[in-house]
């Protein structure tokens, strides 16, 4: 190529505008989270006095004071079990859309990505009712619970292409080596199909830590609330005081476990496992 | 260690298609079996039906004299070998190769020493810690076939194992697969499409088409005998030349001579004088007539138009015209047969095998002798080899 020194200028400009695009929102968040209640308001992106105040805040008061902690807990606790439930639900799903031949493949597969679609917003109401009459108001199952039905298709369409990807005659040497059906599932095809399932993971995850909707209908209480639904509740020292510096510091917290969780398991979200198991 | 018995095995699929129509086969302790035809013939199908992939729709397998039709593929003691390998790419392959013995809770020292004991056989020791997309393609087959015989199981299938390899390492695994069945001998079945494989590795092989077997012999009775146009010409190579012919007394009249009867064939076509057939004549059958002496036995002399020659070295190949007029008969007899079907299917040109020393050149005629009793005369509507 002939304008790869040109081309390359420009790509690195494009970059960089598209970089600063989207990581300014999050360091004017970091910034403010380390003003002080004086100068929050002061416009400066660089915090002229620095501290720790925000921070302190949250945590002090321990789990029955702090605002933060228990919606912390609540948050961390029902996005992982949500998580786990799902990718294995999902992985059983997709396994069988992917290999096995049954009538109604297609439709379950259409039926995934329907709900996958539909609004959230317009069951919030039906669910609304339907919780306090069973009881699953203001608790963890009552968030799981919507969380699993949206996560799933999500997770199944992720990990079917995923199992599609791996050679048929793997299982079929797995069963005559002597494997069950499932061994075989357990030992070769979960191996294999791990890259998908950490993907998965991490999307069902994120869904489940970032939802709003949900979180703020139907809980009433720290029982189960969860973090973003709990920043809503935040209150500031006095009547007079935007709590923007507390929110700010808790938008940071809950922001590090989803870097981490994806970092964690970047390096496994890697194609190219299944290569060599047959002719390449 | 034990026989295969197939009794009359059948498989029919959901939309009403037989991939296999009710096959009979018997393959004896030890014995290296090939399945071989044109592909979709139903070999890979048998194969599978026999590990216990593919569910039997009518018929009887046995293995060591146990009906195994609803067993499944880990309850027959049976090890296969996949076309593209099938090794689990997230093990090493000293766990690609204990991986069965794993699963049946052989103790780990005994896994060790087998596997060790194996990798031996293969050449394979110095790769035991690597994983199988560090392998070339060779070492891969033989990884494969590292798995299989750890399991000193009841028999070996293998499904196409070589076809996947370049044609110089085909050619040498091939005698490594036979020098291996032939020292381990276990009872193998190995489903190829090529026929070379068929006829250098095969105790016998069973010839199939469409489903349908149609001959089981040792591969030289296979190509002397065959008992059809079908096995005639996909066995040997280049394949067998099939002209038109008409009987007329002691005489058959081919498109380039007329030869005279063999006793034998006489009785094969009966009396019917006029008769029309297909004949089928070996390239090797045909030799340049001022090379024969007079030791190669009874012959008809003619003359032909040498249209092309290939030059191997060792032989020479000289194509010539067989004249347009009996094409059609010929074409339709073969494509009834299936032998369109397979490459290099040109019913107009005639191959013949000439020794090296042979003058012939492109567009010269040339002086050509056929022996007259290594004729094979077919049925030109069904296809089925006339003998007495």
């Amino acid at each position: 190529m002939e304008n790869t020194g040109r081309e390359k200028t420009l790509w690195t400009i494009a970059l960089v505008l598209v970089l600063i695009f989207a990581l300014i929102p999050v360091l004017w968040i970091i910034s403010l989270s380390f003003k002080t209640p004086a100068t929050i308001t002061d416009q400066s992106f660089i915090p002229t006095e620095f501290s720790f105040e925000n921070y302190e805040s949250l945590f002090t008061g321990g789990i029955s004071e702090s605002p933060f902690i228990k919606p912390l807990i609540n948050s961390l606790g029902i996005a992982l079990i949500t998580t786990f439930i799902s990718i294995i639900l999902a992985s059983f799903a997709a396994y069988a859309i992917a290999r096995l031949d049954f009538p109604g493949r297609s439709v379950m597969l259409a039926g995934a990505l329907a709900i996958a679609m539909f609004p959230p917003i317009s069951t919030v109401g039906p669910l609304f009712d339907m919780w306090r009459a069973l009881g699953l108001y203001d608790t963890w199952p009552g968030l799981i619970i919507p969380y699993l039905t949206f996560s799933l298709p999500l997770a199944i369409y992720t990990l079917v292409a995923f199992f599609r990807e791996i050679p048929w005659d793997l299982e079929k040497a797995a069963q005559v080596d002597g494997a069950t059906p499932f061994q075989a599932f357990r030992k070769v095809i979960v191996p294999l199909a791990a890259p998908g399932m950490f993907t998965a993971a991490i999307l069902v995850f994120i869904f489940a830590w970032n939802d709003f909707l949900f979180a703020i209908s139907l809980t009433s209480s720290d029982a189960s609330r969860t973090v973003p639904a709990a920043l809503a509740f935040f209150t500031g020292d006095s009547t007079f005081t935007q709590p923007t510096g507390s929110i700010a510091a808790a938008a940071v917290i809950v922001t590090v476990p989803i870097i981490i969780f994806v970092l964690l398991f970047q390096r496994r979200i890697v194609a190219g496992l299944t290569s060599g198991a047959v002719k390449g | 260690m034990a026989d295969i018995v197939l009794d009359h095995i059948t498989k029919k699929y959901g939309d009403g298609y037989e991939a296999v129509k009710s096959m009979d086969l018997e393959i004896k302790d030890g014995e290296f079996m090939i399945l071989v035809g044109p592909s979709g013939c139903g070999k890979s199908t048998a194969l599978n039906m026999i590990a216990g992939l593919e569910d039997i729709s009518d018929g009887e397998l046995t293995i060591g004299g146990e009906v195994v039709n609803s067993r499944a593929p880990k309850d027959r003691d049976i090890a296969m070998v996949f076309q593209n390998y099938a090794l689990y790419p997230h093990m090493t392959v000293r766990e690609n190769m204990g991986f069965a013995l794993k699963l049946a809770k052989v103790d780990q020292k005994e896994i060790d020493r087998k596997v060790e004991e194996a990798a031996e056989t293969l050449d394979l020791t110095e790769h035991l810690d690597r994983r199988p997309a560090n392998l070339s393609g060779g070492q891969r087959q033989r990884v494969a076939m590292g798995r299989a015989i750890v399991r000193e199981p009841k028999a070996f299938l293998m499904d196409e194992p070589l076809s996947n390899l370049d044609a110089k390492l085909r050619v040498q695994m091939r005698t490594e697969v036979a020098e291996l069945q032939d020292r381990l001998g276990t009872t193998t079945v190995y489903v190829t499409h090529d026929q070379t494989e068929a006829m250098t590795l095969g105790d016998r092989v069973a010839v199939m088409r469409s489903g349908i077997l149609q001959q089981v012999d040792t591969p030289g009775e296979l190509y002397n005998d065959p008992v059809n146009l079908f096995v005639a010409g996909f066995i040997g190579s280049p394949s067998m030349n099939f002209v038109h012919g008409k009987v007329s007394g002691n005489e058959i009249e081919l498109p380039f001579a007329t030869l005279p009867l063999t006793d034998e064939l006489c009785g094969a076509v009966g009396d019917s004088d006029g008769r029309e057939v297909i004949a089928g004549i070996r390239p090797e059958h045909f030799e340049d007539a001022e090379l024969v002496g007079d030791h190669l036995g009874a012959g008809v002399t003619f003359e032909a138009k040498i249209d092309l020659v290939e030059s191997m070295g060792s032989e020479l190949y000289a194509y010539f015209d067989a004249g347009s007029d009996h094409v059609d008969k010929v074409e339709q007899a073969a494509s009834e047969a299936g032998l369109d079907e397979l490459a290099g299917g040109d019913t107009n040109q005639i191959v013949a095998r000439l020794a090296p020393e042979s003058k012939a050149h492109r567009g010269e005629t040339l002086k050509l002798w056929v022996d007259q009793d290594r004729l094979l005369l077919f049925d030109p509507e069904t296809g089925e080899r006339l003998r007495a």
